[in-house]
């Protein structure tokens, strides 16, 4: 909302500057976003009186003109307007003058003729071209005729006023309009609000000769005045209308049109005026509209329009659809003598319904959409007659024809001056709050600190104890409430177990050398599919509006987002990388979603490229399986579950099938690592990825055992080295597990050491070598104990594996 | 005798100090010092000694064999200490060749953000408290004092999935399941952090995805002069000691009476800059009095309980706090971007 700082004054006494008004306002509950100068640092810019006006001798598009500057000094300024011509009165840049954007005016010569300044448009006085009148918009802004030559332009223009942006919150709409913004300044500034006069002489006549209305529904439609206004005469409204219309953000059109935009801004009531002769009947019928039924709208758009739209007819046909545009059949236009005034209270649904359908917001429809005042409806018809019988020559006939209720009764809210403090942590005395009541003009009863206050119609928003209890504290002043701290006992705080842990997961991948990513949980169809480890049917999760098929679907992976922003950094030169993510994922094993779906934290990550590197060294190497299968197994021992784990080769959609791990708790799958598939890699334009993708959330629900101390060895362990020769295929994990169990209580550590594949094997042969370590933490072991057990380890492998030892 | 003693002292002296190295030493020490050296020799002769002159003659010797052993000793150390340092020589390498990397990831700025206000206000005596990313109307909208038709939840600005089911536009509703789950017994104190959805295009400004950090407290007789302490406590901590904050009456559907909180700017600490746009002043965060609707549909009794609650965005706070211009940078993760933030 625009509010002319000029305007405002003319309904409250302001004695201070544009800038502390606003911080005033700021401070006491509405956001003044910007406060703009009109004036954007012109000077020198005075009236003129054009006394001749002739061809430029060289140029086609240029006039010469002798202009009357004041103090009896004729310029001679040369002007490219085609609107310029003799007699007009205008604002002229004299020679020194400053123009908006620091545009400094010269004496110059113009193909040859000499020129004193300049005659200026509204645009280039810095005027938005939107908002400029329709006749001046391509040409120099002609004033009044008895704007005085010499004296300063920007007052005639009122650019030397201000404007206030409010950025208003959904509960004050009351503030849409210059009285309610005075009424708000009036509390805060504890002055009274002057309302503007809308006394009018009327004729003879009755509105009722001219018009009947009828409503044919009280809740789509509660009230609807008519008043008829005859022999106006159409022509530009005074100037300082048209001023504050465009300081408002409001182009002036005509004066009855732009009347009803002045009340609109001042009352906060939308208005609308017909072209009483081109209604096509003598009455107007307020319905829902027939599905579709046609309008041509003010626009000249033709609109479709459906039945939750309400709108205004002449008994046949719509005229108007109501709160949001007139129609084009009955536009005040510059042959309009007579005037049917509409003043209505539509109900705010039908509004948005239509606005929202046709895509038409106004100045009204917004209005309506928020809420006006039903109590002002009257008074703001009578403020626009009486305007449009003082500026267009109107005649008002007697009366208002109407339907509806006019006004409604108002209601009254109590409060209780101790439960105030007690909210606030405040001292208010019942004094106090009754003069903050009387200045915001709310009449009360009080006795012993309980109030009953009569809550006027424009402040609809306070309807409980807590609203008025805010109202006496933002005017009290937010400042002036002391700071404490909490009475309540003092309980710890802390993070949970598992939020604790989440946290030990982050650190140490970040540890381990991978850097935190953050990505969406939108993603495509295609995409959310992808790298699923659940066996059982699950059904992505699209939102009903996307606002891209980008980011449509819930992902139940966060690698497909973590690939993407390896492609990211990859784009722009950036190939070895090691980053993870920590989120949720959504799975919905429901056909149709009725219940929320379940929701996992996932941790995953993707690592390509060289993953160690100290070149001068000579060390560059690339990841592999292992680099992550290491970064996984630190994890598990973080969080003393390496001993439940185990990694199984496996098959997962789009990873490398003979490069994959699924990874187990207590045997069942908590997520996978490997590489990715060649195929996607390829797609993908990336180098060999690896990537693994673990379920927090099973991980962490898991109960872990208390960490026991142990005792430090006292007595001397043994180790125990032996080469193996076994088939190529069997994993290597086999032979650790079969050596762990036949090794029995005295084998403490196995180390796998060393894997042999070459030439030197018998065909499809490998050696692999493990380092055993025996001990015994009560005792020195013997030779002989640690020999059967050792032979107890080889015969089991032999008997297994038909492993033999290397020679 | 006594000559000859001197005179063996100064050969032998003579001969330690022209020794290149131990090897040379030891041969200097056998053959002056050594069973059969002229030392051993002399005192063997002592015999032939009056008794006044034996006892001189044995004390000069002993003299002498001392001061022989003190040069060894004395040269044995150098020639030591020469070795050591020409080891040493041959040892040194390029100090200034760079070191070996340390792997070594960090958080994402905005985790480094969410993770200063956690402990912040967990040393507050505040817990932790979270729900689902995909919400039911009641309690994103409807426990919110937000009914049905209500203007701030317009489909249009909400990704619903069902008419029912939709990604939370706000974390407020782990505030509802929160206080619900109290079943009207005070106090609660949370914080309640995670990622929210509103139905935006993303530019500069607007994400679809972006993050809040809300607190409730919930207790009897919790004012809005303990809002302030604990926002101002807050502000102190997270941007400097020397902040002062200010609050401006605002509105939210939750709340009654709803607050904004400004900050002193950082930057220019209220003399006005680019960052609070000349006005002395940053706007940091939504709060209030808990609604009486929301409490009592919580199942709160709002004649004996009252509470206060808050919510920031911690992009805005980290954009402010490091300068980032566009939020879009939060979600790219651009890796250039996510290193900057090693100390963050």
């Amino acid at each position: 909302m625009l509010i002319s700082y000029n305007w405002l004054k003319e309904y409250v006494n302001v004695e201070i500057s544009p800038s502390e008004l606003a911080d005033k306002i700021t401070k006491s509950g509405i956001e003044v976003e910007m406060v703009e100068s009109l004036n954007k640092g012109i000077s020198g810019v005075v009236v003129g009186y054009v006394e001749e006006c002739i061809q430029h001798p060289n140029a086609d598009k240029l006039r010469v003109c002798k202009v009357d500057v004041g103090q009896g000094e004729v310029s001679q300024i040369v002007c490219g307007a085609p609107n310029v011509a003799q007699g007009q009165k205008v604002a002229v840049a004299v020679p020194g003058a400053v123009l908006p954007g620091n545009f400094k005016i010269k004496k110059a010569k113009l193909r040859g003729e000499e020129s004193h300044g300049m005659i200026c448009s509204l645009t280039e006085l810095g005027v938005d071209t939107k908002l400029v009148p329709k006749e001046y918009a391509t040409g120099i802004f002609v004033m009044p005729s008895d704007a005085e030559p010499g004296s300063d332009a920007l007052e005639y223009l009122n650019l030397n006023d201000h404007v206030l942006e409010l950025g208003l919150t959904p509960n004050r709409a009351d503030c849409l309009n210059v009285i309610g913004v005075a009424n708000e300044v009036a509390a805060i500034l504890e002055q009274e609000v002057k309302l503007p006069n809308t006394s009018i002489k009327t004729s003879e006549e009755k509105a009722g000769e001219f018009i009947s209305v009828q409503i044919e529904s009280l809740e789509d439609n509660p009230y609807y005045g008519a008043m008829i206004i005859r022999d106006v005469k159409i022509g530009p409204s005074p100037l300082w209308m048209q001023n504050r219309l465009m300081a408002s953000g409001i182009r002036p059109i005509n004066n009855i049109v732009d009347i009803t935009n002045y009340v609109l801004l001042e009352y906060g009531q939308p208005l609308h005026a017909f072209d009483y002769n081109r209604l096509g009947s003598k009455e107007i019928v307020i319905r829902r509209a027939t599905e579709g039924e046609h309008i041509q709208t003010l626009d000249d758009q033709d609109r479709k329009l459906k039945e939750t739209h309400l709108v205004i007819t002449n008994g046949k046909d719509p005229i108007a659809v109501a709160g949001v545009m007139g129609g084009a059949t009955s536009e005040v236009q510059s042959d309009t003598t007579n005037v049917l005034l509409e003043a209505a209270y539509f109900a705010s649904g039908r509004v948005r319904a239509a606005s929202k359908d046709l895509g038409l917001r106004s100045e009204a429809s917004s209005r309506y959409e928020k809420g006006i005042d039903r109590n002002r409806v009257y008074a703001a018809a009578m403020r626009a007659a009486s305007l449009m019988a003082e500026l267009a020559g109107g005649k008002v006939a007697e009366g208002i024809v109407e339907a509806g209720k006019r006004e409604v009764n108002t209601y009254s809210v109590k409060m209780d001056v101790s439960r105030m403090n007690n909210l606030l942590g405040t001292e208010i005395t019942s004094e106090q709050t009754g003069s903050i009541f009387k200045r915001l003009g709310f009449s009360y009863k009080e006795s012993d600190g309980q109030f009953e206050v009569n809550v006027p119609s424009r402040r609809p928003d306070i309807t409980i104890e807590a609203d008025l209890i805010e109202e006496v504290g933002r005017i009290y002043g937010y400042d002036r409430i002391p700071t404490t701290y909490l009475l309540s006992e003092a309980r710890p705080g802390g993070l949970t177990k598992n939020q604790a842990q989440r946290r030990n997961i982050r650190t140490y991948l970040e540890g381990a050398g991978l850097y935190q990513a953050v990505t969406y949980a939108l993603t495509t169809p295609l995409k959310s599919t992808h790298f699923s480890f659940s066996k059982e049917k699950v059904y992505p999760i699209s939102v009903a509006h996307p606002m891209s098929e980008e980011r449509s679907t819930l992902r139940m992976s966060l690698l497909p987002q973590l690939l993407e922003v390896l492609q990211y950094n990859r784009n722009r030169s950036m190939e070895d990388l090691a980053i993870y993510e920590m989120g949720s994922v959504f799975i919905n094993r429901q056909e149709v979603l009725t219940d929320l779906p379940e929701e996992y934290v996932f941790v995953s990550g993707a690592v390509t490229g060289v993953f160690n590197e100290h070149l001068w060294q000579g060390e560059r190497k690339t990841v592999d399986f292992y680099v992550l299968k290491g970064i996984l197994e630190g994890l598990m021992g973080e969080l003393n579950l390496s001993e439940r784990i185990t990694y199984e080769a496996g098959e997962i959609e789009n990873m490398h099938p003979g490069r994959t791990a699924i990874v187990k708790l207590d045997g069942i799958s908590v997520g996978f690592v490997g590489q990715l598939h060649p195929a996607l890699q390829k797609e993908l334009d990336v180098k060999d990825t690896y990537v693994f993708e673990l379920n927090a959330t099973s991980l962490l629900e898991k109960e872990t055992d208390q960490m026991v101390y142990q005792t430090l060895p006292r007595y001397p362990s043994i180790t125990r080295d032996i080469a193996l020769v076994v088939d190529q295929e069997l994993p290597a994990g086999d032979l650790t597990t079969v050596i762990q169990a036949a090794g029995g209580e005295l084998l403490k550590e196995v180390n796998l050491f060393d894997l042999y594949e070459g030439e030197k094997m018998e065909e499809g042969k490998k050696s692999l070598a493990f380092s055993l370590k025996y001990f015994d933490p009560e005792r020195t072991l013997t030779d002989e104990e640690v020999v059967t057990a050792h032979n107890r380890v080889l015969k089991s492998l032999e008997e297994r594996f038909g492993a033999q030892l290397r020679k | 005798m006594k000559d000859r003693l001197e005179a063996l002292k100064v050969e032998a002296i003579g001969q330690i100090k022209e020794a290149q190295d131990l090897k040379d030493l030891q041969a200097v020490k056998v053959a002056y010092l050594g069973k059969k050296g002229p030392i051993t020799e002399v005192l063997k002769g002592m015999g032939k000694l009056s008794a006044e002159e034996r006892p001189v003659i044995g004390a000069y010797a002993n003299e002498v064999r001392d001061s022989i052993q003190q040069e060894l000793d004395k040269k044995q150390s150098e020639l030591e200490n020469a070795a050591i340092a020409e080891k040493l020589s041959k040892e040194t390498i390029d100090v200034s060749l760079p070191g070996r990397p340390v792997k070594k990831g960090n958080p994402h700025p905005l985790t480094a953000v969410v993770t200063e206000i956690e402990d912040l206000f967990l040393s507050m005596g505040f817990t932790i408290a979270e729900g689902p990313e995909v919400e039911t109307d009641y309690y994103n909208f409807e426990a919110l004092n937000l009914p049905k038709g209500h203007p701030a939840r317009d489909m249009q600005d909400s990704f619903f999935i069902t008419e029912d089911i939709l990604l939370r536009t706000q974390t407020s509703p782990v505030q509802a399941r929160t206080m619900e789950k109290h079943e009207g017994e005070g106090p609660v104190k949370i914080i309640s952090p995670g990622k929210v959805y509103r139905r935006d295009n993303d530019d500069a400004t607007h994400s679809h995805q972006f993050m809040q950090i809300e607190g409730l407290v919930v207790d009897q007789n919790v004012r809005l002069s303990d809002l302030k302490g604990v926002l101002e406590t807050f502000a102190k901590k997270m941007f400097g000691e020397d902040r002062k904050i200010r609050l401006r009456p605002s509105f939210f559907p939750f709340t009654e009476p709803s607050v904004e909180m400004d900050i002193s700017c950082f930057k220019c600490s209220g003399k006005g800059c680019s960052i609070c746009k000349q006005t002395g002043w940053i706007e940091i965060l939504g709060a209030g009095m808990v609604h009486p609707n929301v409490l009592e549909m919580a199942g709160f009794d709002s004649k004996k309980y009252t509470g206060f609650a808050f919510g920031m965005g911690p992009e805005r706070i980290a954009m402010l706090k490091y300068g980032i211009d566009d939020i879009r940078h939060f979600y790219a993760n651009d890796i250039r971007f996510l290193k900057q933030f090693k100390n963050a």
